[in-house]
Formats: structure tokens, C-alpha cells, sequence
């Protein structure tokens, strides 16, 4: 009875470690790309960061370590619960290793606690509070694109630096919005301006002429936009109508893509300035890159979202790759943090321990209707932010991961 | 007062009362298909929705001006809701509410997850027509000329289908054969394509509310959706099926929504849903309803 009893144990180790060996789980790396497919972030994320992902994959070679690659989606439609559980029956039941994109700070903060507790990755591009590096950093998450830090270092103080000094937001009532509000308020006050008051408003609104009276009235020179998507665009266009820019206040949008722009057309948004890690006319590799983009998405160009999950799942694919292993997610992660970044759109660069990516950011002025070229010529690059001033230094984030 | 000056407050409540335009024109629609076919009508959103886009088609393709549109919006919209009608709502009258539900619910998705395919979720951006553009500075607020004009042409759209429903001869022949279709019939009065016209007439003022948006919003496949929701609500307060009720509700509670976007702007999305619950326990019929 003994030996059997050690019989079976010896076989169901030897059996372990020859598991062991073969490290890719389920002999397929299975990427899911959880994002807005429905909603007002699916033009910045939704198919097209599909098709970027699916990019990474076919330029890798369609294999790593051997195995296949799959690409899976899902909607999350911007709600944290929706988004948890899918997380959770991804990594779970269905095998997915890799969840990436995760735009909407509020389910991207919740899944990012689903993916460390299930030893996960979370490769972000879309989500953009810089809590996702700073208090809520976790050694199973990488923070490709941008953030908020990013975004106030960019249009807020090129703002305040032109003379805009006393401000005041209309703020997305969510985690978002205002963590960017956070954000550009520090910046503000930090160059030596003034925040006169903020009004926070529901999520998905369609009418916001209510809030740009209250902020007509604050008498600020400044209206700080920090919310996105189809806010954004509707906040642009009915600021217009109200006649905020002839009254002499001007806006600051803090978070506006490309798509946004092309949603406006040049008539409503030139001259807005705006801070992208990412603009398809960047240089030769970008242009090419996009062109191909554009080809499998309908004409569109790709956001610096979709850019961001193609630099993002192309290294990922690379540690992986290395390390002949998919299942430890923080092995992963540490690999990636490891070997430096380098890919067409975002050039070389590295990931930080709190799992910030670190690469230039752009400082872009909305062109006038006159000065476009064509179609998706929007953008004149006004100043590169260098990498190494582009994101928030590593001791101000009060990131956990930094203090051992 | 409340802290907010005066001045402030009446910006706001005028505001309100342009937003609480086009819940009233969206409401009298649904009240008027509910009141005369008894269908809730779901795909009121989506038609809405589509009316803003046959705009946006007409001045993109074919140089119809916003005025073109706002004519021909509603005739073809409408056309597309008699086709709807003839072939599958009339189907249904004999059942439960429902099915109807259903089949227009089911309707708008197609028709919204069709337009979100094809233009994407950032919508179109459509020009305010030139001779609207700019505005008025009150003294306490810069109205848009534009918005002055959305209140005032809504205010003479809602009154006059009231006065036709509950003034005029071809209205009382509509409340008639709700009240009685085989009698009314067997008095030489086709019922059927009344009913029909009817529910065109519904669909029509839904896309014309629409064409009315495009200049305010983008052109945006999701219009509808986010909208439609409250506008139920607004039906559900006024009575469902009362003509007057949905039209005082809907200019009523967009000054409610106004008011709260100033006072404690987080709930401006969710005081609708409030009254809404407080009207339902207090009376169930709605305000302007009649228990039956």
C-alpha cells in the first residue's frame, strides 16, 4: 500500500514537471482585448484596438515559443462590474493570458485588482488615470500609452505657460476625470495660476450647455475640458454655439484624440492644443504603419490608444517569447520591465518597476481648415516632450513597488 | 439665491426649458402612438436618430439646407414608419403590450448597431444653418440664436398636434376608433389606415425632433438610445397616452434637469428616474392620466 502510495505520488510529480516543461498554458497565448465596442469610446478603442492587436501578432511572425497566437474581444461597456467579470472568465475558464486596452479609468483600476490577484497581465493603452502606476501600481500591470500626469505636463502647462493662469473644469464624474483634474489643478497651480472652480458632470452627456454657462460665469480664462470622447466632442462643439471663444475665455482640451478631431471637423477645433503619445504623421514608419491600419479598419487612422495596444502586445509578445512562458504573469511582466521597448511608433524606450512606459510625448496644435492638406491632416507638432520629462518621476507616484 | 445669482438661475431655467423641448417633442410622439395604437413604441429613439442622419445624408450628398430637411426628414422617416406599421406592428395589436415592446426594441438595435457599423460611435458633425447662427446676449445669458429657435418652432409643433387631436374633427374621428374601432368603422371610416397614418405621423415628429438635434449634438448613432430612456420616463409621469401631459412634463422636467445640473450636478442623469419612481407610488396612472 505504501509503495503504491509513493508510486502515485512519484508519477503525479513526474507528470507536474512535465508540465512544467511545456510553459505556454493551453499551448495557444491568448490576447484579449477588453475595450468600449458600443459606446463613446469605441472610435478612440473598440474594433480598431482589435485590429491593432492583430497587427502585433502578424508582424511577430502569427507564433511565439512556438505556439500560436490568438486575438479575443469583448465590450465592457464602461461599467467596472461588467468588466471585472469578464476578466475574471477570461483568465479563469477561457484561457486568456494577456488583457489588454481597458479603456475607462473606473473598470480599468477594478480589472487591474482582478489581474493581480489571478497572476494575470494587463498590458493598458486605453485608460488614463496615472493612479493605474501610482497608489493602485501592480507588478502584474503594464501602462503603455499615456495618463493624466502625462496629459497636464503636456497641454496644462504649455497652457498656463501661454497666459492662461486662471482656470476652471468641466470634469467627467468618474475616476477619470478626476484624476485629470487632479492632475492639471497641481500643474496650474504649480506655474503659478489659479483654479477658480470645477462642475462634474454625469458620464455619456449629451447636453452641456447647463455646464458651460457655470463656467462662462466663473469668469476663468481657461475651461479645462477633462473629460473625452463623445463629451469632449459635444462640449467643443456647444462651447461654440455659446460663444465662449468670441467672449475672450478659451478651451483646453485636456484629453483629445484624433478621432475626436476628425468626429468635430477643423471648423470646430482648430486651434485647440493637445498632448497625444501618438500621431500617425509622425515620421516615415508611423505614416507606414498607419496606412496599413487604415487598410483593415475601414479608412480610419489609428488613435494613439490602438498605436498604443500595437507597441504594447508586440513587446509582450517578445517577453514571452524569451522566456518560453506564458503562465506567471508576473514573470511577464518582469521581462518586459527587463528588455527595452523598441517599435515603429513609439521608438525605444523602457518600462519602469510601477509599470509606466516611458517614451516622448507630443505637444500638437489643431490645424485651421485652410492649412489642411487632406483628409486626417489635423495635427501641427508645436514641441516633443523627451521621455525623460514626458511622464511623472518614478518617487512622486507613491507607488507600493518603488518603496522595497 | 442658494448662493447662485439670479441672473444664473434664469440662464438655466431657460436652458431647461430648450432641453425640455425636445423631450416634449419626443414624448407627444410616443403618447400619441401609444394613445391611438396602443404600442409602445421603441423604436422611437432609433427614428429619432434616423431622422438626424437624413439630414446629415441630404445636406452631405445632395446639398438639401437644413430647411429642405427639416421638411423632408419627417415625410421619408415617416414612409419608413408606414412600412414598419403595414408590415409587422399591425400584427400585434391583438396581443399584449409586450410583444409590441419587443419587436420595436428589438428594431432599434438593429437599426442603431447598422448606423454604429457603418458611422462609427463620434457621429457626423452637421453645421447650424447660417441664418441661426450666432445669438442673442440677454443680459444674463448669450442665447444662441439657434436654441431660441429650437423653442419656439417646438412650442408651435406640440401645440398644434394637441389642437389637432383634441380639436378637430379628424382628431376626434382618431380618439373615436381607439375608444371603438368596430363602431367607428361601421360609420364609413377606414380605421386601419388611419391607424397607419397615424403611426407615421408618430415617427414623423420623432425624426423631426431629430433633424432639430443635429445642429445641438453630433449626428450620432447613439443619439437615440441615450435619449430614449428618459423620454419613457417623461411618458411614464405625464400618462401614458395623454397628449397635453407629455407635452407640459417634458418642458416641465427639463427645467427640473436644468435646476439640478446647477445644484448638484452628479444627478442631473438620474432626477428624471426620481420623480419618476416618487410619481409611480404616489399615482400609479401618472399625472395627467386617467385610470381606467
Amino acid at each position: 500500500m505504501r509503495t503504491q502510495l509513493l508510486c502515485i505520488a512519484t508519477a503525479v510529480l513526474a507528470l507536474a514537471a512535465g508540465s512544467a516543461v511545456a510553459q505556454i498554458s493551453g499551448n495557444v497565448v491568448k490576447i484579449g482585448v477588453l475595450n468600449d465596442q458600443s459606446s463613446l469610446y469605441a472610435d478612440i478603442t473598440g474594433q480598431g484596438s482589435v485590429v491593432a492587436a492583430r497587427m502585433a501578432v502578424e508582424d511577430f511572425g502569427g507564433k511565439v515559443a512556438g505556439v500560436p497566437v490568438e486575438v479575443v474581444f469583448a465590450d465592457h461597456q464602461n461599467k467596472p462590474d461588467v468588466g471585472t467579470s469578464l476578466a475574471r472568465q477570461w483568465l479563469e475558464r477561457d484561457g486568456v493570458d494577456v488583457i489588454v486596452d481597458v479603456p475607462t479609468s473606473s473598470v480599468a483600476l477594478a480589472v487591474n485588482e482582478v489581474v493581480r490577484q489571478l497572476n494575470g497581465v494587463l498590458l493598458n493603452s486605453g485608460a488614463a488615470s496615472a493612479d493605474l502606476t501610482g497608489k493602485a501600481c501592480s507588478p502584474n500591470t503594464v501602462h503603455w500609452t499615456y495618463d493624466t500626469w502625462a496629459l497636464a505636463n503636456g497641454t496644462g502647462k504649455a497652457v498656463v505657460q501661454s497666459g492662461g493662469d486662471t482656470w476652471f473644469f468641466l470634469t467627467s464624474d468618474y475616476a477619470f476625470g478626476h484624476a485629470l483634474e487632479r492632475d492639471v489643478s497641481n500643474v496650474v497651480k504649480a506655474s503659478g495660476g489659479k483654479v477658480l472652480g470645477a462642475v462634474r458632470h454625469p458620464l455619456n452627456s449629451a447636453d452641456f450647455s447647463s455646464f458651460l454657462l457655470q463656467a462662462q460665469g466663473s469668469k476663468a480664462k481657461i475651461i479645462g475640458l477633462a473629460n473625452a470622447g463623445g463629451d469632449t466632442i459635444n462640449s467643443i462643439k456647444q462651447a461654440a454655439e455659446f460663444g465662449i471663444g468670441t467672449g475672450g475665455q478659451k478651451l483646453a482640451g485636456l484629453l483629445v484624440f484624433v478621432t475626436d478631431v476628425h468626429a468635430l471637423g477643423l471648423q470646430a477645433a482648430q486651434g485647440l492644443q493637445l498632448t497625444e503619445a501618438f500621431y500617425w504623421d509622425l515620421n516615415d514608419q508611423t505614416r507606414a504603419w498607419s496606412k496599413r491600419f487604415a487598410e483593415k479598419h475601414g479608412g480610419k487612422m489609428p488613435s494613439m490608444v490602438q498605436a498604443g495596444v500595437y507597441g504594447a502586445v508586440l513587446h509582450y509578445l517578445k517577453a514571452v517569447d524569451q522566456l518560453k512562458s506564458d503562465g506567471d504573469g508576473k514573470a511577464v511582466v518582469a521581462k518586459m520591465q527587463e528588455i527595452p521597448t523598441n517599435d515603429p511608433l513609439f521608438g525605444q524606450g523602457t518600462i519602469r518597476i510601477d509599470g509606466r512606459t516611458i517614451h516622448p510625448m507630443y505637444l500638437f496644435e489643431v490645424k485651421a481648415p485652410h492649412a489642411s492638406k487632406g483628409p486626417w491632416d489635423y495635427y501641427q507638432l508645436l514641441h516633443t516632450i523627451p521621455a525623460a520629462e514626458a511622464f511623472r518621476p518614478l518617487d512622486q507616484g507613491e507607488c507600493p513597488l518603488v518603496k522595497q | 439665491m442658494f448662493g447662485i445669482p439670479p441672473q444664473a438661475l434664469f440662464g438655466q431655467l431657460l436652458l431647461g426649458l430648450i432641453n425640455g423641448a425636445f423631450y416634449a417633442m419626443l414624448s407627444l410622439g410616443l403618447a400619441v402612438i401609444f394613445g391611438l395604437l396602443n404600442i409602445i413604441n421603441f423604436t422611437h429613439g432609433a427614428q429619432y436618430m434616423l431622422g438626424a442622419f437624413v439630414a446629415w445624408f441630404l445636406l452631405q450628398y445632395g446639398g438639401v439646407s437644413y430647411w429642405g430637411a427639416l421638411l423632408l426628414a419627417p415625410l421619408v422617416i415617416g414612409a419608413f414608419g408606414i412600412v414598419l406599421e403595414r408590415t409587422m406592428l399591425r400584427h400585434l395589436y391583438q396581443l399584449d403590450h409586450l410583444y409590441g415592446l419587443l419587436l420595436t426594441f428589438g428594431l432599434a438595435l438593429i437599426i442603431q448597431g447598422l448606423f454604429r457599423n457603418q458611422f462609427g460611435s463620434s457621429g457626423q458633425p452637421y453645421p447650424i444653418p447660417p441664418a441661426l447662427q450666432g445669438g442673442q446676449n440677454l443680459g444674463f445669458m448669450f442665447l444662441p440664436n439657434y436654441r431660441a429657435w429650437v423653442i419656439v418652432f417646438s412650442l408651435v409643433v406640440c401645440l398644434t398636434t394637441w389642437y389637432v387631436i383634441e380639436r378637430t374633427k379628424l382628431g376626434s374621428y382618431l380618439r373615436a376608433a381607439t375608444e371603438n374601432p368596430t363602431l367607428v368603422q361601421a360609420l364609413g371610416i377606414n380605421v386601419p389606415r388611419m391607424i397607419t397614418l397615424t403611426y407615421g405621423g408618430g415617427v414623423g415628429l420623432a425624426a423631426l425632433a431629430g433633424v432639430l438635434a443635429a445642429p445641438i449634438y453630433q449626428v450620432n448613432p447613439l443619439m437615440g438610445a441615450d435619449l430614449i430612456i428618459v423620454v419613457f420616463a417623461v411618458v411614464v409621469i405625464g400618462g401614458l397616452g395623454s397628449i397635453l401631459g407629455s407635452i407640459i412634463t417634458g418642458f416641465t422636467l427639463g427645467i427640473v434637469e436644468g435646476l439640478t445640473k446647477v445644484f448638484y450636478p452628479e444627478a442631473s442623469n438620474t432626477v428624471i428616474f426620481v420623480l419618476m419612481t416618487i410619481v409611480l407610488l404616489l399615482k400609479p396612472a401618472g399625472l395627467f392620466g386617467r385610470t381606467q
